[in-house]
């Protein structure tokens, strides 16, 4: 126990079951995330197919009035990548607590390119927001483009329900976008100790949900017509 | 109830902690299912078909699956998150899929 | 057993002597409670009145003394108030002042986002209820349908308090749960399983998973009622093809389960003061604990019973009409565990126990009347009628409040130092019981004449005039019953006999510190072997057949060591079970308490600015309204930064 005592932080309290409170109270804020995001899903789901005037997201229409054809207006392709790009940014995430986590270990003697490489949190911290930034850059040329062919948040039902459940979900990857950023600035500044862990992990789980409802997001959206 | 007699969370869990390379073919495998999909997208037929909905629910499940045991950690984490999380889930699952039942386009046939 | 009683400071004021800073920055949970509750307090007295006026409105027919769009406001706000601003924060009262001392810990998990969650109750009430004064208060329902409170139907303002101000109370709600889930998951004492927290500890745990749950939901219908009524979508707009009914079931995936957020805590002080006034245990602690999680988890399975009236199609009604009825088994096993416990007690007549029983009498007829509305083709002759407002009453008011009230009365020596006056309690039980059933009896017969709920007035000649008139009648006698309460409460916190730290001779943890307690809570953290620890010391006969092991020990002696304290820089931090009645001070014990600020506060007015600068730009004054969004958007993530980055207390 004693050495224990060494590699674990002073402000350490006893809990009822050996967790820190702020990754119990993470999971919960998970946990009511899910049901916030049904929420969300269900009324895009509900209203699937039920807008009276174009856009569509996966039919061409041409409104009888005006005589204006719009395609249908989801790109999967672009879609795709940026699905991808959010996918990898998860890996980086996990690869930064990782290497926060790894310097409560003695750094080998000499060092080799790829473990400097695996074990810079800098780096990995950087690569997340890097990655969210391209996503959300992603969501930006899509909404506009959306508007620019037609489909505001007023349009019809889809541009309500569409627009909301994306955005709600881009405002939550801007948030995290935000606190990795300062995680990294606060890196930079001091370093990141193996006390920091905790904040770190718990930011990591915030991360990975946020890409674990674009999952759903991208497939009940995009991929199912 | 923590099995660390320190009574602390060990921030690796050194027992049980995935490696660099197991996080590589974790996000190999996303990349591959996320690859399916999209090419699954693309053929007319299979859209087609009745098995198209069921199979991308699947594929996106199981990638679903994968971030949350893996990179959230949870297959290796104190079995009180995994209540934490699939306590909510189910009855976020559940309010969804009632949700759909009475509001969805399918349900007018059923209000008489 | 020799108590000393509280040292003579506490004892001779009887009140916290502290500064307006020291409320203002406090983080103490302790502290906290009290805040909450004197809030409520203030808000059941506007909804009370809010109530009073309206049925001196409806005493007779053709009544005159307001409009109908003023009873509009009336009846919306009443609902609002009294279910959000009353009966929720004073539960918060006790979860806040109750939970850290019942299972043996220091604070809350998150002390500042503690203070947090009142601030910003705080501000989202006065933001909903100042608008009265103005006219302009909601007027839509407490449920707010749609389209009604849409754009088109509500153009005025009041609906936008309405939809924001709920929107700021669920940030407050929401961020409490966090903080009490995890400080009853993370924070008990050694050998405090969850088979042997205070039976209130348990509903609240139970309740703090229903906020974290349902609370999504409405943030997302009021997000969608906001976006149409500031923005033009479309979410509850028919003109363009959106489902009518989507706000309705939206609104009840989360208002079912707030019901059972409203009782459930009154239960768990129920479950408290019985025992205690019975000197026996509570009946089947275990089948109560369950059935509680039951209630919750069904709880989300039976919402659109409030809407049999809308067409949902026989298999959804047939669906929620079974949904409902089941859920009425795990609420009745409760009523029949409290009446066992008082079974071959050795009752002692208190208010705290007159209260309690009342809630089981009061309840029952209440759940009686539920079991009829939970047939669809019965409730379709009640549904909107006054039989629904009887119901929902007799099990709010004589479920819920009464339930607090007799929580009041038991825990106020344990908040003030003092016992309140049992005879002006007493005056104050029969006075409140006979009002109460004298308004809300007659309204299931007024409601079975048809008598519809929300109307202003009412022609004469249909056989209603009586009952309102009784109805009526009642409510003006509650008000005289809450003077005496508020004059009890008030004098008593000065005047009222000195209690030492068990009065009652109760059995749990929080009765075997001092009254009130100090800023620490516990000199050294028991050590717990059974669910009433405190009677394992002093009543040992009473605690035949409850379980005992020493399991809990073992562990913490394994975890107690030099780095593994409980806040204190001590090694032996924890200890077997004992009564402190000593009062010391933190520094003196070497305990590290939290750091009292003043950020949450001002994170709290930074969401009230942004939220206040909506209805400015609905009124078109968009200038200042984006000033206003840059300046509460600047203090919420300013202060939120500064928040984040300060230690919540100073290292040891």
């Amino acid at each position: 126990m004693a050495h224990a005592a060494e590699t674990h932080a002073p402000t350490h309290h006893y809990t009822t079951t050996g967790l820190d409170n702020r990754k119990v109270a993470i999971w919960m804020f998970i946990g009511s995330e899910c049901m916030l995001f049904a929420s969300l899903i269900s009324t895009y789901l509900i209203y699937k197919g039920k807008s009276l005037v174009g856009p569509y997201p996966h039919e061409a229409w041409t409104n009888p009035q005006t005589g204006q054809a719009f395609k249908a207006i989801l790109n999967i392709p672009v879609t795709s990548i940026s699905t991808f790009v959010l996918l990898m940014s998860s890996f980086a995430m996990v690869m930064a607590l990782a290497a926060v986590e790894n310097r409560a270990k003695p750094r080998p003697a000499n060092p080799t390119f790829w473990w400097k490489v695996e074990n810079s949190s800098k780096l990995w911290l950087f690569m997340t927001c890097l990655m969210g930034a391209t996503f959300l850059g992603f969501q930006a040329y899509e909404f506009t483009s959306f508007v620019h062919e037609g489909l505001s948040i007023r349009r019809n039902l889809f541009g309500s329900s569409f627009f909301t459940l994306t955005g709600f979900h881009g405002a939550h990857v801007t948030a995290g976008v935000i606190w990795l950023g300062t995680l990294l600035a606060i890196d930079m500044k001091r370093g990141l100790q193996p006390k920091d862990a905790v904040w770190v992990d718990i930011s990591a789980l915030y991360w990975h949900f946020v890409d674990v409802v674009w999952i759903a997001i991208f497939t009940l959206v995009y991929l199912i017509k | 109830m923590a099995h660390e007699t320190a009574g602390h969370e060990s921030p690796d869990h050194a027992h049980e902690h995935p490696t660099w390379k197991q996080y590589r073919w974790v996000a190999l495998i996303l990349t591959v299912i996320t690859a399916l999909e999209v090419w699954a997208y693309y053929q007319p037929r299979l859209v087609a078909s009745p098995f198209f909905v069921p199979l991308l629910l699947i594929m996106s499940a199981a990638k679903f699956v994968i971030v949350v045991m893996f990179y959230m950690h949870l297959k290796y984490d104190h079995r009180l998150f995994r209540a934490l999380f699939t306590g909510p889930l189910t009855i976020a699952m559940a309010t969804l899929i009632g949700l759909l039942f009475l509001l969805a386009r399918s349900a007018a046939y059923m209000r008489t | 057993m020799a108590t000393v009683a509280a040292s003579p400071t506490y004892a001779t004021t009887g009140v916290y002597r502290t500064s307006i800073m020291d409320w203002l920055t406090t983080v103490d949970h302790k502290k906290i409670g009290t805040l909450y509750l004197h809030t409520a307090l203030f808000f059941f007295v506007v909804g009370g009145v809010e109530a009073i006026i309206m049925r001196a409105q409806l005493m007779g027919p053709n009544g005159k003394l307001v409009s109908a769009e003023v009873f509009n406001q009336l009846f919306t706000m009443h609902g609002t108030t009294m279910v959000f601003l009353v009966i929720m924060p004073l539960s918060a009262a006790f979860f806040n002042f109750l939970i850290p001392l019942q299972i043996g810990a220091r604070d809350v998990a998150f002390p500042r986002l503690n203070a947090f969650s009142y601030w910003v109750y705080l501000f989202g009430g006065l933001f909903i209820t100042i608008p009265i004064f103005f006219n302009a208060a909601p007027d839509g329902g407490w449920f707010a349908y749609t389209p009604l409170t849409g754009k088109t139907y509500s153009p005025g303002q009041n609906m936008n308090f309405w939809v924001l101000g709920i929107q700021i109370l669920g940030i407050s709600s929401l961020a409490a749960a966090f903080n009490f889930a995890t400080t009853i998951i993370n924070m008990r004492a050694p050998g405090m399983h969850l088979m042997r927290m205070p039976m209130f500890t348990w509903m609240s745990f139970v309740v703090q998973w229903l906020i974290i749950l349902a609370f999504p939901v409405i943030t997302i219908a009021l997000f969608f009622m906001q976006f149409d009524r500031f923005f033009g979508t479309n979410f509850y707009n028919t003109f363009a093809g959106a489902d009518p009914l989507l706000w309705q079931h939206l609104f009840w995936i989360f208002g079912h389960p707030e019901v059972y957020i409203l009782v459930l805590p009154a239960f768990g002080l129920v479950s408290e003061v019985l025992p205690t006034y019975s000197r026996k245990p509570l009946f089947g602690y275990a089948v109560v604990a369950y059935s509680g999680i039951l209630i919750g988890f069904l709880g989300f399975g039976v919402w659109a019973h409030h809407m049999f009236s809308v067409g949902m199609g026989p298999i959804a009604d047939t669906v929620f009409g079974v949904t409902t009825m089941l859920i009425a088994i795990p609420t009745g096993v409760k009523i029949f565990n409290w009446i066992f416990t008082m079974w071959g007690g050795s009752i002692r007549f208190t208010t705290a126990m007159k209260f309690a029983i009342a809630l089981i009498a009061m309840f029952t007829i209440g759940g009686i009347s539920g079991i009829t509305h939970a047939s669809p083709p019965s409730d379709l002759q009640q549904t909107d009628t006054y039989y629904i407002v009887a119901h929902f009453h007799y099990v709010l008011y004589g479920g819920a409040i009464m339930g607090i009230f007799a929580g009041i009365y038991h825990y106020f020596p344990k908040m003030y130092g003092r016992k309140m006056d049992e005879k002006l309690g007493t005056w104050h039980f029969w006075l409140n019981f006979i009002a109460f059933n004298l308004t809300f009896f007659p309204m299931h017969f007024a409601g079975m004449l048809g008598m519809p709920r929300r109307i202003y007035t009412y022609d004469a000649g249909q056989g209603w005039e009586t009952f309102n008139m009784l109805s009526s009648i009642g409510a003006f006698l509650m008000a005289p019953a809450f003077l005496i309460f508020a004059y009890n409460f008030f004098k008593s916190k000065r005047r009222g006999e000195v209690a030492g730290d068990n009065p009652w001779d109760a059995a749990t943890l929080e009765w075997s510190i001092p009254s009130p307690p100090p800023e620490y809570n516990f000199a050294q953290i028991p050590m717990v072997t059974s669910r009433y620890p405190l009677w394992d010391l002093t009543h040992p006969e009473r605690m035949e057949g409850i379980p005992h092991s020493m399991d809990g020990w073992d562990e913490a002696k394994q975890r107690t060591g030099e780095h593994v304290t409980t806040g204190g820089k001590h090694e032996a931090d924890v200890a077997p079970m004992h009564i402190e009645s000593e009062r010391k001070s933190a520094k003196e014990l070497g305990i590290s308490m939290p750091n009292p600020t003043i950020k949450p506060l001002w994170v709290a007015a930074g969401i009230l600015v942004l939220f206040s600068s909506l209805p400015v730009m609905y009124a078109g004054k968009k200038a200042i309204a984006f000033t206003m969004m840059a300046i509460g958007g600047s203090m919420f993530v300013g202060f939120l930064y500064a928040w984040l980055t300060t230690p919540m207390e100073d290292a040891h």
